[in-house]
């Protein structure tokens, strides 16, 4: 199995998906044990990557490499690093999580639905895993079929809205994206002559400051719209409400991500110059995500909706420690891809908790759940805790190191994201207080049911999690941080290469970017 | 090999001639049977094409790796024949057996019915294999003849009437315009032979008379109409609504490449690869017929109609590979040609086994509910849309890789973004049949299938290949390369 472990990561959860398909329809049971299995069977093959990685050891480890398409170049190239290693195993771990939380939500047609969420395993894992771009293409492209399936068939009111709009926005960006892959694979194979798609061929390949930009703004708006960034981010708070709890909880703690990995994995290093030469832009708009999304979960009546767009206000942190461009930054935004993951992943089981037991999402229906349910209680007061980034919880490591790296690169892009941090205690205290403090001001709620052992066992992990990365970071943060320095190093080299290209008179603006580069940050 | 008292006719010429051969002879053999009456509901004729269509592509297959001329060079056989000749018969198989259970449910007299068939694809193969403008037409006449009969088939259908005389009026309008088209290239050339004409061409100074502009830019409109290419592209939704819905499938697949095999051999011969001031009107009726194939298609309730502006769309996007143009160009548009085929039949083969009797369950509201009702039909729908929208892993994403790389490598960045920026728009729409079938609840009475085989069959093999290509395009990619290069 050695040489096929990544094969067998990416495939397992879509075979045991086929084979799910396969049962008869009616036995609800057999079905979620069934998906159970094969997540956690998927969560146990992918432990290992905790251990078998070498964070130090350059380069891509476990590579699979197979011809896939020797008529274009294409390959099956599987690798993983310590970037990729931890999303996968946040969205192993994710996935166990979605799917027994999915239990009591998903009555009707359980089969079809936890086919689909393992099909969606598969694409998220194989997007994390590839290193070939069009394989990389094909499998965030794939991903969303089973996403747009699962929030249209088993969302809320305005689903097939949501689920619709969410498939056109990352569609738009996505084909340009495509476009501008199979730009490089021209220049890549004008320059050497060998037809490939392999992603270090493209780290190899220097390019003029004049093309990087196009080539850029292609990539950028495929993974800004996924992230997602300040003006893209529209589609997020339809799908997240209208999806399924399991929906939404893949949706934020993993679908994301991709966007934010986008930019760690392909566009920053890939076209470094054009990079630093929007970072104002990108810089600017996260901060507007980050003030914007606070300001707007503050105002919403619906839980949902107010996680929806605290993601919003949290992923700008990741954005804006990517392009603080040091290591402190790069780290926070890893770590905050990660805890926003945990966090966001369990607020969002929070509120599938109470919307079973009430079908309702608004805050003003709620009001005093502590006296009825005082270990939801408990447990929300944790998760909302370490969402705000309180020190203890994971979402502070994340924060605080994003706040550094752009203190680094800054000072006043830390001072504005800072008032993110301000604003997400407001709206999340000021939420909790009204749904869970204060006395019962609804009959229905006093005679609920507190969490079951089921619901207790979901967000075991989820707490522990919250802990572990709160308390002991350094273990993430010695597997990450290697290959991001990586990440850096070789932007900063591309950066370089590319400034010698363009000359002085290619572009006026290029050799300032690039010497300003190793200091960290666009001015 | 023995010689044969033909010089011009050697045992491989036969071989080669064979698909012609057995089509025409299954042609008249299925008239003749005809004089032994058959049980009602007999499957005999659908069983004679198939074998027919069977052994056609077998005949083919056995000398693929041969070149000849034949019939003085109006006639040829190289890799591009071979390619356009199997894949016509396979769309051939895949309509007789879409037909099989179709045809019975709607009381179609069948015998006629697989004739007309059997000659629209001897049509078809003729078409590719020409070499010359005067087969070139005869090909397209047999075919278009034929179809215009299949189209109004249900002749006690007001619409399928309606659809064959549009389909025929315009059709004979697109052939005078063909002949004409060839008539002043024979005035510009004296040559019909598209070798001649090439040769002419590379040691005169004529390449740009006026006559030579003129004679072309007629026959792209002939053309035109036959891959339904905007603006001449008018007649396609009311002809692929009318007709049966096997025939539509047919003639969406085989008609279109067949169309494109004969441009493409015309251009890539006769002109030695799409002529310069050819490129700026071609890119223009690329996007045209991108853009308002997928517009209108968002518009539509029906779903013949839809997958009738569909197919009006594919063919911009092969349109694209051809204004990419030289051999990467054209076995762009082969292989996207090939991929085409088989999703654009299966999504038809959905809408022939939908319903019972003579009923036609094609408008979106039929599909609602489909997709737990029925979930392996459903399935196949969702496959066949997802490919046609060009999503991955399926064919249809790898042919438009393949397309727009081989544009985008031939420098036609804006064509390619306008082509991409297409494909978003024309997701919305093959969506909407998916978020019927998942995402609606049957209103009115569900939708009924009828489970026969052979129509099963057909579905399961479309569904195969879709998603094969989708994954492993590699071979087919290949036999596209090489056909093309066979040609020049």
């Amino acid at each position: 199995m050695n040489g096929f472990w990544l094969t067998w990561l990416v495939f397992l959860p879509l075979l045991g998906g086929v084979l799910l398909a396969a049962m008869p329809a009616g036995a609800a049971r057999m079905h979620r044990r069934w998906a159970t299995t094969v997540a956690l069977a998927e969560f146990a093959l992918s432990l290992p990557l905790w251990w078998r990685v070498v964070p130090w050891q350059p380069g891509w480890q476990f590579v699979e490499k197979r011809a896939w398409l020797p008529a274009l170049g294409a390959q099956y190239y599987l690798g993983v690093d310590g970037i990729s290693a931890l999303l996968v195993l946040l969205t192993t771990l994710m996935s166990v999580v979605a799917i027994i939380g999915a239990f009591g939500a998903v009555e009707k047609r359980t089969r079809e639905f936890y086919a689909l969420m393992l099909a969606l395993e598969a694409g998220m894992i194989g997007t994390f895993l590839s290193l070939d771009l069009l394989l990389f293409y094909v499998f965030w492209e794939a991903m969303l079929i089973p996403m747009y399936l699962l929030i249209g068939a088993w969302g809320g009111q305005r689903r097939i809205y949501a689920a619709v709009k969410f498939f056109l926005y990352t569609m738009v960006g996505s084909v340009l994206m495509l476009v501008a892959i199979l730009s490089l694979f021209f220049m890549q194979k004008g320059l050497t002559g060998v037809p490939t798609f392999e992603l270090d061929a493209f780290y190899a390949m220097p390019l003029a400051p004049a093309v990087q930009t196009w080539l850029f703004l292609a990539f950028a708006l495929a993974f800004a719209i996924k992230v997602p960034m300040f003006p893209f981010h529209t589609w997020l708070p339809d799908a997240h409400v209208e999806a399924p709890t399991a929906g939404s909880v893949i949706l934020a703690a993993i679908l994301l991500k991709m966007g934010t990995y986008g930019f760690v994995r392909y566009a920053i290093p890939l076209f470094p110059t054009a990079s630093a030469q929007f970072t104002p832009w990108i810089v600017g708009l996260a901060l507007v995500g980050i003030i914007y999304g606070a300001l707007v979960s503050m105002v919403q009546p619906d839980l949902k909706k107010l996680v929806a767009y605290s993601s919003v206000s949290h992923l700008g942190f990741c954005m804006l420690g990517l392009y603080a461009m040091n290591p402190q930054g790069f780290a926070g935004s890893m770590m905050q891809m990660l805890s926003h993951g945990i966090s966001t992943g369990a607020l969002f089981l929070l509120v599938g908790v109470v919307y079973e037991r009430r079908h309702t999402r608004l805050i003003a229906d709620f009001g005093g759940l502590w006296k009825p349910l005082p270990v939801y209680g408990a447990i929300f007061l944790v998760v909302m805790l370490s969402s705000i980034g309180l020190p203890g919880t994971n979402g502070f490591v994340g924060e605080f190191l994003v706040l550094l790296g752009a203190f680094r690169a800054n000072v006043w892009w830390a001072a504005l994201a800072a008032t993110g941090v301000i604003l997400s205690a407001c709206y999340m205290l000021w939420m909790f207080q009204r749904v869970v403090f204060g006395p019962v001001t609804h009959e229905e709620n006093r005679n609920l049911k507190d969490l079951s052992l089921r619901e207790r066992l979901v967000f075991a992990p989820l707490l522990i999690m919250i802990f572990w990365m709160g308390v002991m970071p350094q273990p993430f943060l010695d597997r990450m941080q290697p290959a991001l320095n990586r990440t850096l190093e070789l932007s900063k080299q591309r950066a370089a290469e590319a400034a010698t290209m363009a000359g002085p008179a290619a572009d006026g603006r290029s050799p300032r970017v690039t010497l300003d580069l190793p200091a960290g940050g666009g001015r | 090999m023995s010689v044969l008292p033909m010089p011009s006719l050697l045992g491989v010429d036969l071989w080669a001639l064979g698909a012609v051969l057995a089509l025409s002879l299954g042609t008249l053999l299925l008239l003749l049977l005809e004089f032994l009456p058959a049980r009602a509901g007999s499957s005999r004729s659908a069983v004679v094409s198939l074998l027919v269509l069977l052994v056609s592509g077998w005949a083919v297959f056995v000398v693929r790796d041969a070149r000849r001329e034949l019939f003085g060079g109006m006639f040829v056989h190289d890799g591009f024949t071979v390619f356009f000749t199997l894949l016509f018969c396979a769309v051939g198989v895949m309509a007789v057996l879409l037909s099989w259970d179709y045809v019975k449910r709607t009381r179609i007299n069948q015998a006629e019915y697989y004739a007309l068939l059997l000659s629209a694809t001897l049509g078809m193969v003729i078409m590719a294999a020409s070499n010359d403008l005067i087969t070139i037409f005869l090909g397209l006449e047999l075919m278009s003849l034929s179809l215009y009969v299949l189209v109004g088939f249900r002749r006690s259908h007001l619409e399928s009437n309606e659809a064959a005389l549009k389909y025929f009026l315009l059709g004979a309008f697109a052939s005078g315009f063909l002949l004409y088209g060839i008539a002043l290239l024979y005035g510009a050339t004296g040559t019909t032979n598209l070798s001649r004409m090439a040769a002419f061409l590379s040691e005169s100074p004529l390449r740009s008379s006026h006559l030579l502009v003129a004679g072309g830019l007629l026959l792209l409109t002939g053309f035109a109409f036959k891959v339904a290419a905007v603006p001449f592209h008018m007649w396609t939704p009311d002809a692929y609504e009318g007709a049966p819905t096997s025939v539509t499938a047919f003639m969406a697949a085989g008609a279109k490449a067949a169309g494109f095999a004969a441009l493409l051999r015309f251009g890539l011969r006769a002109m030695g690869g799409v002529p310069g001031e050819w490129t700026p009107i071609l890119t223009v009726v690329a996007i045209l017929t991108m853009t308002v194939g997928n517009v209108t298609a968002l518009l539509q309730t029906n779903l013949k109609r839809m997958l009738a502006y569909s197919s009006i769309a594919h063919a911009g996007y092969v349109l694209v590979a051809v204004v990419a143009g030289g051999p990467e160009g054209a076995s762009a548009a082969l292989f996207y040609l090939a991929v085409y085929s088989f999703m654009n039949l299966g999504a038809f083969g959905v809408l022939t086994v939908m319903g019972r009797g003579g009923q036609e369950r094609v408008l979106m509201a039929d599909m609602a509910g489909v997709g737990f009702r029925q979930p392996l039909l459903a399935l196949a729908m969702t496959v066949f849309m997802v490919s046609l929208a060009g999503i991955p892993p399926t064919a249809g994403f790898m042919g438009k890789v393949y397309v727009f790389g081989t544009a985008l490598k031939a420098g036609f960045l804006p064509l390619v973004i306008v082509g991409v920026l297409n494909s978003v728009v024309s997701v919305f729409y093959y969506l909407r049949v998916t978020v019927a079938m998942y995402m609606q609840e049957p209103q009115g009475e569900p939708t009924e299938v009828s489970w026969a085989v052979p129509g099963i069959v057909a579905l399961v093999v479309a569904v195969a290949l879709t998603l094969w290509w989708g994954v492993q395009a590699g071979a087919l990619l290949e036999q596209a390369q090489r056909s093309v290069l066979g040609l020049l």
